[in-house]
């Protein structure tokens, strides 16, 4: 068992609490730094992929998992950034320049989908940001001459001066590197009053007002920085996949973001990083199982969406703090062996199982 | 100037009018204290005070500049913290988490500077931490901090919610039934705090207090609600005394034997 204690607020305030946790990390990323040279392509793209993804859904963790507003419309950010990048990368401007921009132009657009949030919960916060994602969806394949419509645009692998990302490996490498950057700011932004006014909003309305935190403010900038963050991976995703159109941002999108962050635990960052692994991993692990399984369950449609439906049910049901939560549960049962009890975790589970979302 | 002024304040739901042309005037520095049966407005004051509730009629005042209009958080960071009958922390953050909450009125940080986790921001994390110590220290909170509120009993975390008010630094403190669900020794060492608090923090306290004992001790002056209207008000001793309230509080029928008697 470790005793924490702190002898100056300094250490309150450290990114990581003890000296082991920075060597984890830095073992951490020193080994993803390694990883391309042991894999090939085909894991690397898929690593690829659960980096642009998690970027995303740190944006929607900030706005659901520490606000606590749902949104069913993250396909439409994720499309905005898409869309703006790709179209500014062919005019010329250079990705480096694009890549914030794209950012930018979905924040302004979730400061505008914030304002309705303003008066909207739950469900029919949720709702109306499905209803934002249709109208977004509608736009991009009717206004041709900008977005070519349902035809897509093709667009060029990512390049930064005279460095092309257009290798899976090199991409790996860029793709890293915005994670990290985008999991600092996002520490960051969590550690500081923002992020607190944010998890208040979350946790009673009533007492942040009372707090002095202006709930229109806050809900919006956690808008804007959740369609900031989702843009931003958006930009990747486009540069990744060289061609896009509407088609690649259904609901199915949306809900799959929602899905990472459940399955991952709501409310915390490891979460929707191990959340979009576990999202991202699924349909290969069900594609590499497929040829053991019997034939009525290996020809049936749509056998990814009903795994998810039945991962998050489950999930709810015996473990709302999701894989974040299974993996601290695991490692306080090593810390305090043999104390751990059945109940340790019970209040923690009843305050998330709560309608507070 | 005048510190806090109620004017004549009336709000009604449906066919109940939960205040009447209330009226009432706090100087600075003292316990105002405000009693009354149940259902007869006290908490409905706090609700239009901190703006949950828009006024019908009559205006608010703090320090001369009109409150009865604002947003609950504009009222709240012009330095009226207050507490809840019924709790409303943060359930499931530690209790210096709730703490440093309290500080938000005096975040001078913007979102870039926060990002970058920079100097500024840094300097006032560490002067929130030590102005939350300090509340600590004088609620004796010290065993508690690390804990998730939750997991405390209900009289503890009417202490928290009192330690979080006062970590706003207030200039006003508005406490709603601070004793109920304490035990006889919380609520002692309640009664010890309001008045350091008025004395050593210099925070004015508007208390909403069902214990009278407590109201008696702490108070300087008492105002007695019954049915939304005022029907006493000054030293504690004189409204204890003043027939209405014993009748409010007894009942119609003790006036009625007394009434007989003549």
């Amino acid at each position: 068992m470790r005793f924490i204690m702190k002898l100056n607020y300094d250490e309150d305030l450290r990114l990581f609490r003890y000296r082991s946790t920075f060597f984890w990390y830095l073992a951490l990323v020193l080994g993803l730094l390694i990883l391309p040279a042991l894999l090939d392509n085909y894991f690397i793209s898929l690593l690829n992929f659960i980096a642009i993804y998690s970027i995303a859904s740190i944006g929607m963790m900030l706005l659901t998992g520490y606000t606590g507003q749902v949104s069913l419309g993250h396909a439409a950010f994720l499309a905005m950034g898409s869309y703006t990048s790709a179209i500014l990368t062919i005019k010329g401007w250079p990705f480096l320049v694009a890549l914030p921009i794209s950012g930018i132009f979905a924040a302004l657009v979730g400061i505008v989908i914030g304002l309705p949030a303003l008066r909207l919960s739950g469900l029919y916060l949720a709702i109306a940001t499905m209803g934002f994602a249709f109208i977004v969806d509608e736009i991009l394949v009717r206004w041709e001459s900008l977005t070519r419509g349902n035809l897509g645009i093709y667009l060029s692998p990512p390049s930064i001066g005279p460095l092309t990302f257009d290798s899976e490996k090199s991409f790996y490498y860029l793709g890293l590197a915005i994670l990290i950057l985008t999991l600092l700011a996002a520490k960051n932004i969590l550690r500081s009053p923002t992020g607190r006014a944010m998890i208040a909003i979350r946790d009673s309305e009533v007492a942040a007002q009372t707090m002095g935190i202006n709930l229109a403010k806050y809900k919006t900038v956690a808008f804007a920085l959740s369609a900031f963050f989702t843009g931003i991976a958006g930009s990747l995703y486009a540069h990744k996949v060289t061609f896009i159109n509407p088609e690649s941002y259904t609901l199915l999108v949306s809900i799959e973001l929602l899905v990472m962050i459940i399955i991952g635990g709501l409310g915390s960052l490891h979460g929707a990083i191990y959340g979009t692994a576990f999202v991202i991993l699924l349909p290969q692990l069900i594609i590499l199982t497929k040829d053991h399984l019997p034939s009525f369950v290996r020809d049936q449609t749509g056998l990814e969406a009903g795994l998810y439906g039945l991962m998050i049910i489950l999930f709810i049901l015996f473990e709302p703090l999701g894989l974040y939560g299974r993996w601290l549960k695991t490692k306080f049962y090593f810390e305090t062996f043999p104390l751990y009890k059945k109940e340790t975790f019970k209040k923690e589970k009843k305050f998330y199982k709560a309608e507070r979302h | 100037m005048s510190f806090f002024k109620a004017e004549n304040i009336s709000i009604s739901f449906g066919g109940i009018k939960a205040l009447s042309r209330v009226r009432f005037e706090i100087s600075q520095g003292e316990v105002f204290g405000i009693i009354g049966p149940n259902g007869a407005g006290k908490t409905t004051i706090f609700n239009c005070i901190s703006r949950f509730y828009d006024l019908q009629e009559g205006r608010i005042f703090f320090r001369d500049k009109e409150i009865s209009r604002m947003g609950s958080h504009r009222v709240a960071s012009l330095g009226i913290a207050r507490t809840f009958q019924n709790i409303e922390l943060f359930k499931n953050m530690t209790v210096m988490d709730n703490l440093l909450l309290g500080r938000h009125r005096h975040r001078r940080s913007n979102l870039f500077q926060e990002v970058l986790f920079s100097k500024s921001v840094r300097q006032q994390e560490r002067k929130s931490r030590e102005k939350a110590e300090e509340i600590i220290d004088f609620l004796d909170l010290q065993a508690y901090r690390d804990q998730v509120v939750a997991g405390l009993s209900f009289g503890l975390q009417k202490i928290v919610e009192l330690g979080r008010a006062l970590t706003v630094e207030p200039a006003l403190l508005l406490l709603d039934e601070p004793s109920s669900g304490m035990n006889v020794e919380e609520t002692e060492d309640l009664a010890n705090w309001i008045i350091d608090i008025k004395e050593e923090l210099s925070i004015t306290v508007l208390l909403v207090e069902h214990n009278m004992r407590l109201v008696t001790e702490v108070s300087d002056r008492v105002l007695a609600l019954n049915f939304g209207e005022v029907i006493a008000e000054g030293s504690p001793q004189k409204v204890m005394k003043d027939p209405e309230v014993i009748k409010a509080y007894l009942g119609e029928e003790s006036a009625f034997i007394k009434r007989q008697k003549h």
